[in-house]
């Protein structure tokens, strides 16, 4: 837990400091008639994130936070491996809507969750992961009028869009 | 009766057939997503934002205040069935909500929380009514200086109120405003912090992506987690002679009830405040005037009136800021007012007078969804038994898959996806260092209007920080806001004192 304070915290820091020199590639200080320049309110808040950051760290060589006195694991092993399996699947299925569209990366998504995570039944599986992009497409683009993006399944979808629209 | 023209008026629009569909529908959803653990009004509202592109914005925001109110309804379910709050609002609830249903007394458990959260809904909602068109009114007087002034008494509260660890909370306000600042420089048109030239950075990032990242993903990934291991349901027999007399025996706590319901509506104002610690202090407060404490947490119905009509009516407190002052009262109005900015409505005093019909529509729609959340909740309590069985490994994929689309569907780029995944992520690796999010949510919604009122403000007053300490009305609130930001300090100092005393008592 205390490495893990530690580590997020760097990092934290690092990333105000990193907003803080970006921000300041705006004017950051009084500009006559036109008051406080663009980049000041960025600037002044990512300093404020800086000054947390070592606030955070000082309290945890003081021991002074509940996080820095706490001897439990930051994430164990059963942990990081549920975790990886999820984020992992979810950056998958981004990666495929690119590539595929939404209409063949959340089905694949689904069946994968629920088949082997889940372990459930071909059937259930299959039933919710064929039902969802259906409900999908009416929803959104029958009836919101949004395009979801589709990849190089596009041209399959010009037939639905001559029936519906 | 001004007031009475204007709910009239409120109930016709509320009682048109599309808007009543919507209140209905919203109610069971927010029932639904109340009773299951892990998600509560916050997760509900932030998921289905997109989805109420559908409607007009007055059935939008009916809809979710619906879902809103339901789930307040809801989390009581599981706290009882389960012994887990379904949501964070219910965590009073399980003291003695679960005690009694061990006892077999699921069902007098299950009809308590769903009465005495209808009357903390209705003495809240009348409250409100009485009270938000005066404060309109006044705030209608405010300038730039004054708004800043409310803002900053907002973050106050999460820092003076919270109960977090200062400078996380602090770090996680800052982070909120610095990425509202994010995009085109409202006052000069410059793009900043872009990151290279990324050019779905320069829109913003809008409030949603963020929304949807932290009580979308995050908290799924943190439910996944943590909902390891099997789970007992309770058994529950409900026979209309046993809902009876549930009820009759309700008029006994009455007064626990009432007490409770005025306690959540004021604490619900307070933006760090809401629901969660209003049902929690209502629970202490029923123990202390109780001539039986020691029944308290062994099953005393008493214990399951007093958190269960708090935290409903904290639900209605919360909305009094968000729609008299422009200031979310709670991370889901903090929602529900960024959803109001893309429907093209400006929150604040003005609501009242260019869109009266939006906001008694609305208050309307909230007397019609506690007697539909009431009825649907009593005559369906089995349905949501049955919920709690759904497993969660088909639940959470699906709405991941909601997430991800309902991200897409506002802006249609998947560069907001991305950043969806992201803030995701880090949102729940922050979560298990006790980081607060809610304060970033908040922050990044009232950033614009925060550094617009900042600045207008400043250039008025030739950039004389003290402009915010002098003017009649916005002196009063910074100094309260500057109190409350020092809170904590004097607190640690009062330790300190009393542990110099305690270790020397002679001196």
């Amino acid at each position: 837990m205390r490495r893990a304070e530690f580590v997020m915290a760097c990092v934290l820091g690092v990333l105000s400091a990193y907003l803080m020199w970006k921000s300041a590639e705006l004017p950051i200080g009084w500009i006559p008639k036109e008051g406080p320049g663009g980049g000041a309110f960025p600037f002044w808040l990512s300093a404020g994130m800086l000054a947390c950051c070592l606030w955070i760290l000082l309290r945890l060589f003081r021991r002074s936070s509940s996080v820095s006195r706490s001897t439990d694991t930051y994430m164990d092993r059963d942990a990081v491996r549920l975790f990886l399996l999820v984020a992992g699947s979810l950056t998958v299925m981004l990666l495929l809507i690119h590539v595929v569209g939404v209409y063949v990366a959340t089905p694949l998504f689904l069946l994968f969750y629920m088949r082997f995570m889940g372990g459930h039944r071909w059937f259930s599986t299959s039933t919710i992961a064929v039902a969802t992009p259906i409900v999908a497409f009416f929803f959104f683009e029958i009836a919101l009028h949004i395009t979801l993006p589709k990849g190089v399944t596009e041209p399959f979808f010009y037939p639905l869009y001559d029936i519906f629209l | 009766m001004e007031i009475l023209d204007h709910l009239l008026q409120g109930f016709a629009i509320a009682f048109q057939p599309l808007n009543l569909g919507l209140v209905i529908f919203g109610c069971a959803l927010g029932l639904f997503i109340g009773a299951m653990p892990g998600l509560g009004s916050v997760n509900g509202v932030a998921i289905l934002l997109p989805m109420t592109f559908l409607v007009p914005p007055t059935g939008a925001i009916i809809f979710l205040a619906a879902i809103y109110y339901g789930a307040m309804y809801g989390g009581a379910i599981s706290s009882i069935m389960l012994g887990i709050p379904g949501a964070s609002t219910a965590v009073a609830t399980t003291f003695d909500g679960r005690p009694m249903a061990l006892q077999g007394q699921a069902d007098q458990a299950l009809i308590t929380a769903a009465t005495a959260s209808f009357v903390g809904g209705t003495v809240s909602v009348v409250l409100f009514t009485l009270f938000a068109p005066p404060l309109a009114a006044v705030a209608l007087a405010f300038g730039a200086a004054e708004e800043f002034a409310l803002m900053m008494l907002a973050f106050a509260t999460f820092v003076g109120l919270g109960g977090d660890d200062i400078p996380k909370t602090l770090f996680s306000i800052f982070i909120g405003l610095v990425l509202s600042a994010v995009g085109l420089d409202i006052i000069s048109g410059q793009p900043r912090l872009i990151f290279g030239d990324i050019t779905g950075f320069m829109h913003g990032i809008n409030f949603l992506v963020l929304a949807i990242g932290i009580y979308g993903i995050g908290e799924m990934l943190w439910t996944i987690e943590s909902s390891k291991g099997e789970v007992k349901i309770s058994q529950a027999t409900v026979t209309v002679g046993r809902v009876m007399d549930s009820l009759r025996k309700f008029k006994n706590y009455g007064k626990t009830t009432l007490m409770g319901s005025v306690l959540g509506y004021f604490v619900g104002i307070l933006p760090a405040a809401g629901a969660t610690p209003g049902s929690l202090m209502a629970y202490g407060v029923a123990k202390t005037i109780s001539k039986h404490p020691e029944s308290f947490g062994k099953g005393n119905p008493e214990g399951v009136a007093a958190p269960e009509s708090a935290n409903n009516a904290a639900s209605t407190g919360s909305m009094l800021p968000m729609l008299t002052l422009g200031i979310p009262g709670s991370p889901t109005t903090a929602i529900l007012l960024g959803g109001m900015v893309i429907w093209g409505l400006e929150p604040g005093p003005l609501l009242f007078v260019e869109h009266q019909e939006f906001v008694w529509g609305l208050i309307a729609s909230l007397y019609a969804a506690n007697v539909f959340s009431l009825l649907i909740n009593v005559a369906f309590i089995p349905a949501f038994i049955w919920v709690l069985r759904l497993p969660f490994t088909i639940l959470a994929p699906l709405i991941f898959v909601l997430c991800i689309v309902g991200g897409y569907a506002p802006t249609q780029d998947m560069h907001d996806v991305w950043l969806i995944l992201i803030f995701g992520v880090a949102g729940y690796l922050l979560r298990k260092l006790d980081y607060p999010l809610a304060p970033a949510v908040l922050a990044i919604v009232l950033g614009p209007l925060a550094e617009t009122s900042m600045r207008q403000a400043l250039l008025q007053s030739n950039g004389e920080m003290m402009v915010f300490f002098q003017r009649p009305i916005s002196g009063p609130i910074m100094i309260t806001a500057v109190v409350l930001f020092l809170l904590p300090l004097f607190k640690l100092l009062k330790a300190r004192w009393r542990a110099s005393k305690a270790a020397n008592p002679g001196a």
